[in-house]
């Protein structure tokens, strides 16, 4: 962009792609993209937090590890782990694509596209998981 | 009037000399990541999508995982990677949404802290855990212990 530039004040006729979405900042792919992987990122650390703390009952007893690791096998935490995964695989795909804006320069260009493939592996990976572990929660 | 600043301004100045720190944890969270994307979905795939899934997790299913140290050693990389990236996030967090000051430092505190304490607590279960602990129940431990 030239740093000299003498045109009208007159607000000019922007691009489509280019204006703000209506919502909260520019309201685009890049925005929704990073609201994703940090609502994501905090979900999956306090997970963490707990599951390295359920799995430490292994060292206190089996009786202790066993009960605990048994509510994760209910209907309700069957669902959570679901969205668990879902957030999980988010995270990874969209950490990749903000790799592959970081250090090549056709990504950065494309980052959009990128973000509705990301949103595609998603839905791919999803549906490879979603039926098999709903099996495995609902069924005896 | 409120002055708002370029989101790029620096809340501190950068160390003129010596390691930019800021610099390796940048490129940490791009390394580990890589490295977790294989560590995590290699973590679900063999606890949730095969045999039983989630069903099929106590006490016996962790103790014949760790009686691998293929596994052992899968786990605890993904320990250590996974909650320092997870917690270098929660600083990014911490940094942008609190002022230098008492409040931020107690945040980084609790985050350093727990951090340091989860990685030693779950090493030392990886480590020292005993897949056949005496009087214990038969039906709940691995096959291969010798009261099973």
């Amino acid at each position: 962009m030239s740093a000299t530039t003498t045109r009208t004040p007159i607000a000019p006729e922007e691009p489509a792609k280019q204006k703000p979405g209506g919502t909260l900042y520019r309201g685009r792919e890049g925005m929704w993209s990073w609201v994703l992987h940090r609502i994501t990122g905090v979900a999956i650390f306090f997970f963490l937090l707990v599951h390295i703390l359920d799995t430490a009952l292994v060292r206190v007893s089996p009786e202790a590890y066993n009960a605990v690791i048994g509510t994760y096998q209910t209907p309700i935490m069957g669902l959570g782990e679901v969205a668990l995964v879902g957030a999980i695989v988010f995270h990874a795909f969209n950490g990749l694509r903000v790799i592959l804006v970081d250090f090549w320069s056709w990504a950065t260009r494309n980052q959009k596209v990128l973000f509705y493939i990301v949103i595609a592996l998603w839905v791919v990976t999803m549906l490879g998981f979603v039926p098999r572990h709903l099996m495995n929660v609902f069924s005896h | 009037m409120t002055v708002i600043e370029s989101p790029r301004t620096p809340a501190r100045r950068a160390p003129r000399r010596g390691v930019n720190l800021e610099k390796w944890g940048w490129i940490y969270m791009r390394a580990s990541g890589v490295v977790l994307v294989v560590l995590i979905f290699g973590h679900l795939f063999v606890n949730l999508m095969v045999g039983e899934g989630v069903k099929a997790i106590d006490f016996g299913f962790v103790g014949g995982k760790w009686a691998d140290p293929f596994w052992q050693w899968w786990d605890v990389l993904m320990l250590w990677l996974a909650l320092i990236h997870g917690a270098n996030g929660m600083r990014t967090i911490v940094n942008d949404y609190t002022n230098p000051g008492t409040v931020q430092r107690i945040l980084k505190g609790a985050l350093l802290l727990s951090t340091v304490v989860l990685i030693v607590l779950g090493t030392l279960v990886v480590f020292t855990f005993d897949p056949c602990p005496a009087g214990s129940p038969a039906e709940l431990l691995p096959s291969f212990c010798p009261a099973a």
